[in-house]
């Protein structure tokens, strides 16, 4: 073998010195930066408009899409709000309502509050870090057209009458037993969405450790990128329950598999478990992000740094910690045992402390400066006097007996929309009257602001303040009526007035933000004096998000550092042009934000649009039982995914090094864990890894909760044949290991055979594997049924693992792949070190607990 | 309840919660209308919390407010850091303890064992099914009304048929969500006599908002004399009406789903209706008992209750519907 080459690393003098940053840049060479950029960065035009993969256009597109979305589900809530404004009203019947009440949850947690949050990071994130777009960007663009084709298709299901009516949380056995489509069209148009949501918190995650600007050491990012951190995180460990949950309740639905049917040994509690594992950090998903806008907001408000930003962070980290041993408060009904209660009682109210911790920085940071109540500021003081009303009530509910009488009435709904308001809506509008002339370079209209909160502000209290005494005077949610006997009848029609006030007040909101500005001046740069980067932005705009990337060296570089707008614009920084023609932002090292190489980003394409639709019709296929279009359509949406990375990933470059300005000399190159690309696999194998064990977490409650578990004279699966599969994948991951080592010293050859005989190992494994329950009858009971469910969910994965394989072994053959470029090996074998551990754990479940459980 | 406000601060507190919670205690599905043990302690701790949230709430806001509009000077940052600290974290560990370590002995206290009756209850899509269980391990079957002793406390063992509900009677307790497969228990303990409305908490499909029940609690004496009554067969109609009535029935197979017990209708799948005239509502607590209403009831049940199991029998004649009202409301 030959002596084994190295990948070079960056040269130069780093970090700058002032003498460095003073010497200007002449007018030439500026000029010259600026058109080599404006071409490489060109929005394209016309119909090809679309194509864009720019996170500045795909961020617009998806806040106004999640914004639409949310105003269709607003709609809904005003149907509903109709038909309760009487007793005994007629306006919807039974199954509308059901419908209505359904998708409205249904639609603004899932097609609006978690996606607001992933398209204005998408939008903000590379502004406050400086960076010139998203690592991914087409995967950003794939995100957006996925969640456009499944929210409509979701929503659409209504025009059809053929909605989900079981509520948003799809209690089987309600769900599993209802007729029609609609728990099909909730099933897979949401996963098809969470798949989507899960691909842009990697990206998110990815994007805030990686894609900083030198010298933006983890202690001094701004606090959003904080808390993009934190909620990527939770989505990672949060969606994949759910995920799992979703793929055994359409197994129920589609293939009769009893994993929720208590006749046959299953049990509907386990979906509950699932369902809020995901659907409590849900809460806390759509609320760190809000808490993450004020906190840009509130020290440009003060004119002074954030005063606590440890404690911020801390904070932030603990909500996202606390918040996943939080979900049986939902759950404090269903006659769990007094002991797990009393825990998951304490639990709750602990998170109060991290949030009051939050709460009170920014009051203190409004303390120490001179506080200027703008817009941006009075929506975030509404948002405020909401949000700890919802949360003093939240302490009230964590309470187990008085849960126990007011669970599931109209209290809980006054509590959850006081939270939702108040840590989601009016953050997220003052963030858009804030934020509007970083992406529009206008302002948003004072007066019709003012309106627009007051409306808002005074038509939620009306709606929700006498929901409380609604619910305490017993009335149940979800009823689509009530007798005029009960004495709801005025609560009611308050609720009602109330709800049109606020409609009013989105009206007015909704003119101002689409009203046509065109005769309105521009605005300066930074027009509330913040001191974070984004306001740095071009006005007027250019499509190159940052004219020559900083080094940061303080919290505020606006307020701290000084001359740095005027050294960004002469191009005296970092990457100020684009001599080949291509985009390219700047990769750093995770905790010290170190320049570590330039990564090519990828520009405009059509293959993104054309792999979310065969992705799309995958998942909407199945809702019809169609499953032959569904592959077809899932093999079409590989190989649009396999033509966009073959084409525009991790391509071995003209230039080794790029002279990035500065003197600095960065590697055009990389791979391992120095390269994006390897933490996105890591990190998104976390959340496979957290899907699958949430499948394994399964098995073991059908263990312990159910006494007919394996029933008397249960068939197991053949052990000889689970031994061959553990042999032949443990032998795949091994076989790829060697590929990957021999092929970075240089035995290509050699490593080519290896590829070869993993994908062969691979293919046996996965026989054998299901081979290995072929005796078993899933629909019979609930313990073969697991059985198979975790033989399928291995199985996919080495299919997805063989075909990993195979693209690397045509990238050797083609010289995409060589031994010093290998970074498309380095991670799929990361994707084969989490494979093989799922493969050994399934075949110990499959091989061995049988003969334990006998 | 039997608190004394002998503090002018608390007198006052008290007034304030009262704005908004006594004077609203109307209804006889309300938790602010206790007539049970488990629903009375539920009612003063909701009046502490309540006042304790309204208090720290327009703590809150003064603050916000002091520090946005009145503050005269800047604050240095390090009496800000213990503003952080303060109200963040020192603050509420001391509140959240103390609410802790005074609400949570309250939840064993409310799912005790009973030390009288047990009473098994069964929810259906959309109606109740209601077996009190005698010493010898008996059971007399109702349906869509429970009635409880006042004074002692009376066990519900819960289940469910097809899909999760939730047994509710806000004005005696807590509620507890009835799940098939799994049963789960908790009990009742009238203080009061009255008739108090029960409603399924869990959304459990079409009809969930029109399935409630009437919980009648009464006197010791009362229930013994009832439940003695309730144990009896059905009274045999009497007049010709009711007699042509019972023929209806018959003829149109009613007692393939219902049961009346010393006639030939056995069926298990609907409501028993051994006692109907006697129950203080129809189609679990949608209807009154009027002959109206079982003339309504009967004509119209998809009408009335979307999606139920019970047929229309709109094609009845006019004689044939009043005899078969005439029987039913005879059978006490």
């Amino acid at each position: 073998m030959n002596e084994r080459e190295h990948l070079p690393v960056a040269t130069g003098p780093y970090p700058p010195t002032e003498e460095m940053l003073a010497v200007p840049v002449s007018q030439e060479e500026q000029e010259r930066g600026k058109a080599e950029l404006r071409a490489a960065w060109k929005t394209p035009e016309g119909w090809r408009y679309f194509s864009a993969v720019n996170n500045t256009e795909v961020g617009v597109w998806y806040c106004l899409t999640a914004f639409a979305f949310m105003l269709i589900a607003g709609l809904l809530a005003l149907a509903i709000r109709v038909q309760l404004a009487f007793p005994d009203n007629t306006f919807l019947d039974a199954d509308r309502f059901n419908q209505f009440f359904t998708m409205h949850g249904s639609a603004m947690m899932f097609l609006f509050a978690v996606p607001m949050f992933e398209a204005i990071s998408i939008l903000l994130l590379p502004a406050f870090c400086g960076a010139r777009d998203m690592p991914f960007p087409r995967l950003s663009a794939f995100g957006y057209w996925c969640f456009l084709i499944g929210g409509c298709f979701v929503l659409g299901s209504l025009i059809f009458d053929a909605g989900p009516k079981a509520g948003w949380f799809m209690y089987p056995p309600l769900a599993t037993k209802e007729e029609g489509i609609g728990p099909d069209v909730w099933l897979l148009g949401l996963s098809f969405i969470e798949v989507a949501s899960i691909a842009a918190a990697v990206e998110l995650i990815v994007g805030s450790l990686k894609c900083r600007p030198p010298g933006m050491r983890v202690n001094i990012m701004p606090l959003y990128a904080w808390y993009v951190m934190v909620v990527g995180g939770m989505i990672l460990f949060a969606f994949p329950p759910l995920i799992a949950g979703d793929f055994l309740f359409e197994l129920e639905r589609s293939f009769d598999w009893p994993f929720f049917d208590p006749t046959r040994g299953g049990d509907p509690v386990l979906w509950q478990h699932l369902f809020w594992i995901f659907g409590h950090p849900e809460v806390y998903i759509v609320f760190l992000p809000s808490i993450a806008i004020a906190a840009m907001i509130v020290p440009t408000v003060a004119q002074r740094p954030i005063v606590g930003y440890s404690w911020i962070v801390l904070s932030a980290v603990g909500t996202g910690f606390l918040s996943f041993g939080l979900w049986v408060h939902h759950m404090f009904t269903t006659g769990l045992p007094q002991l797990s209660l009393g825990f998951f009682s304490a639990a709750s109210e602990a998170v109060v402390i991290p949030t009051g911790i939050q709460l009170f920085a920014f009051v203190a940071t409004l303390m120490v400066g001179r506080v200027k109540m703008s817009l941006p500021m009075l929506w975030i003081a509404g948002a405020l006097a909401i949000f700890v009303a919802g949360g003093l009530t939240g302490v009230m509910l964590a309470i187990v007996p008085f849960n126990w009488q007011v669970h599931d009435t109209y209290f809980i709904v006054a509590h959850l929309h006081y939270t939702l308001f108040g840590g989601m809506v009016f953050p997220v509008i003052a963030g858009v009257y804030y934020f509007y002339p970083f992406f529009r370079k206008k302002l948003l209209s004072e007066t019709l602001g003012r309106w627009a909160f007051w409306l808002i502000f005074t038509g939620f209290n009306v709606t929700f303040l006498p929901m409380h005494l609604t619910g305490l005077r017993g009335m149940p949610r979800r009823i689509f009526t009530y007798p005029e006997s009960a004495g709801w009848g005025t609560l009611n029609m308050i609720s009602t007035v109330g709800a049109f006030v606020i409609a009013a007040g989105f009206a007015v909101f909704v003119y101002d933000l689409l009203r046509s500005k065109k005769n309105q001046p521009q605005i300066p740069r930074n027009p509330w004096g913040a001191g974070t980067l984004e306001f740095s932005h071009d006005v007027p705009d250019e499509a190159w998000g940052v004219r020559s990337i900083p080094h940061v060296t303080s919290r505020y570089p606006l307020w701290e550092q000084d001359k740095i707008v005027e050294r960004m614009d002469a191009g005296r920084y970092y990457l100020p042009d684009a001599r080949d023609h291509q985009r390219e932002t700047i990769v750093t090292s995770v905790i010290d934000a170190k320049p570590v190489y330039v990564q090519r980003v990828t520009g405009p394409a059509w293959i993104t649009l054309w792999a979310a639709g065969f992705t799309g019709g995958a998942f909407i296929f199945p809702t019809f039982h169609m499953y032959a279009p569904a592959i077809v359509c899932g093999a079409f949406a590989i190989v649009c995914v396999l033509y966009w990375l073959w084409t525009a990933t991790a391509r071995p470059p003209k230039d080794q090094m790029r002279d990035v300005g500065l003197g600095l000399r960065l590697p055009t190159y990389a791979s391992g864990p120095d390269s994006v690309g390897w933490w996105a696999v890591w990190i998104t194998m976390l959340g496979d890894a957290t899907a699958y064990a949430s499948l394994v977490f399964g098995f073991f409650f059908y263990w312990t909760a159910r006494p007919d578990f394996p029933p008397e004279g249960a068939a197991h699966p053949t052990g000889l044949w689970v031994a061959c599969a553990a042999a032949a994948l443990f032998l795949t991951w091994a076989l790829t290991v060697t590929a990957r080592e021999v092929n970075r010293r240089g035995g290509v050859a050699l490593a080519r055979g290896a590829l070869l005989v993993a994908m062969a190992a691979a293919a046996g494994g996965a026989a054998s594997l299901a081979a290995s329950v072929t005796a078993l009858d899933p629909t019979t009971h609930v313990y073969p049924a697991i059985m198979w469910a975790l033989m399928v969910w291995v199985v996919v994965h080495v299919g997805a693992g063989v075909i990993m394989l195979g693209y690397c072994l045509a990238g050797s053959l083609f010289g995409k792949l060589t031994s010093l470029y290998d970074a498309d090996l380095q991670n799929v074998t990361l994707f084969w070190h989490f494979l093989v551990l799922e493969a050994l754990v399934t075949a110990a479940v499959l091989g061995l607990v049988p003969g334990w459980l006998a | 309840m039997g608190m004394a406000y002998r503090n002018p601060l608390n007198r006052a507190l008290a007034i304030l919660a009262g704005v908004l919670l006594l004077s609203s205690c109307a209804g006889r599905q309300s938790v602010l209308d206790p007539a049970g043990i488990d629903a009375l302690s539920v009612y003063d701790l909701a009046r502490v919390m309540f006042i304790g949230a309204i208090v720290l709430w327009l703590m809150v806001g003064a603050l916000f407010i002091y520090a946005t509009r009145i503050r005269p000077q800047e604050m240095p940052r390090r009496t800000a850091e213990m503003v952080i600290i303060g109200g963040g974290l020192v603050f509420p560990v001391l509140l959240l303890s103390g609410l802790l370590v005074y609400s949570l002995p309250m939840m064993g206290a409310q799912r005790v064992a009973d030390d009288g009756m047990r009473v098994h209850v069964t929810a259906e899509q959309w109606w109740w099914r209601v077996e009190y269980e005698l010493p010898g391990g008996e059971r007399i079957v109702s349906a869509n009304e429970l009635r409880l002793p006042v004074g002692a406390r009376t066990g519900l063992v819960l289940n469910a048929k097809k899909v999760i509900h939730s047994f509710w009677v806000p004005a005696l307790g807590g509620k507890t969500d009835m799940i098939p497969g799994r049963e789960t228990f908790m009990s009742l303990a009238p203080e009061r006599p009255g008739v108090y409305r029960g409603q399924c908490a869990e959304f459990c499909g079409a009809s969930h908002a029109l399935m409630a029940f009437e919980t009648v609690a009464m006197a010791p004496q009362d229930f013994a004399v009832w439940l003695a009554a309730e144990a009896g067969d059905a009274v045999p109609p009497a007049t010709p009406q009711a007699i042509r009535g019972a023929r209806v029935f018959a003829r149109e197979g009613c007692g393939a789903c219902h049961a009346i017990r010393g006639t030939a209708a056995i069926g298990q799948v609907g409501p028993d209706l051994t006692h109907i005239g006697t129950r203080a509502s129809l189609a679990a607590g949608t209807l009154g008992t009027t002959p109206e209403d079982f003339a309504r009831w009967l004509g119209h049940a998809e009408d009335i209750k979307p999606e139920v199991a019970m047929p229309t029998y709109d094609y009845l004649s006019p004689a044939d519907l009043a005899a078969l009202v005439t029987y039913l409301k005879g059978l006490t």
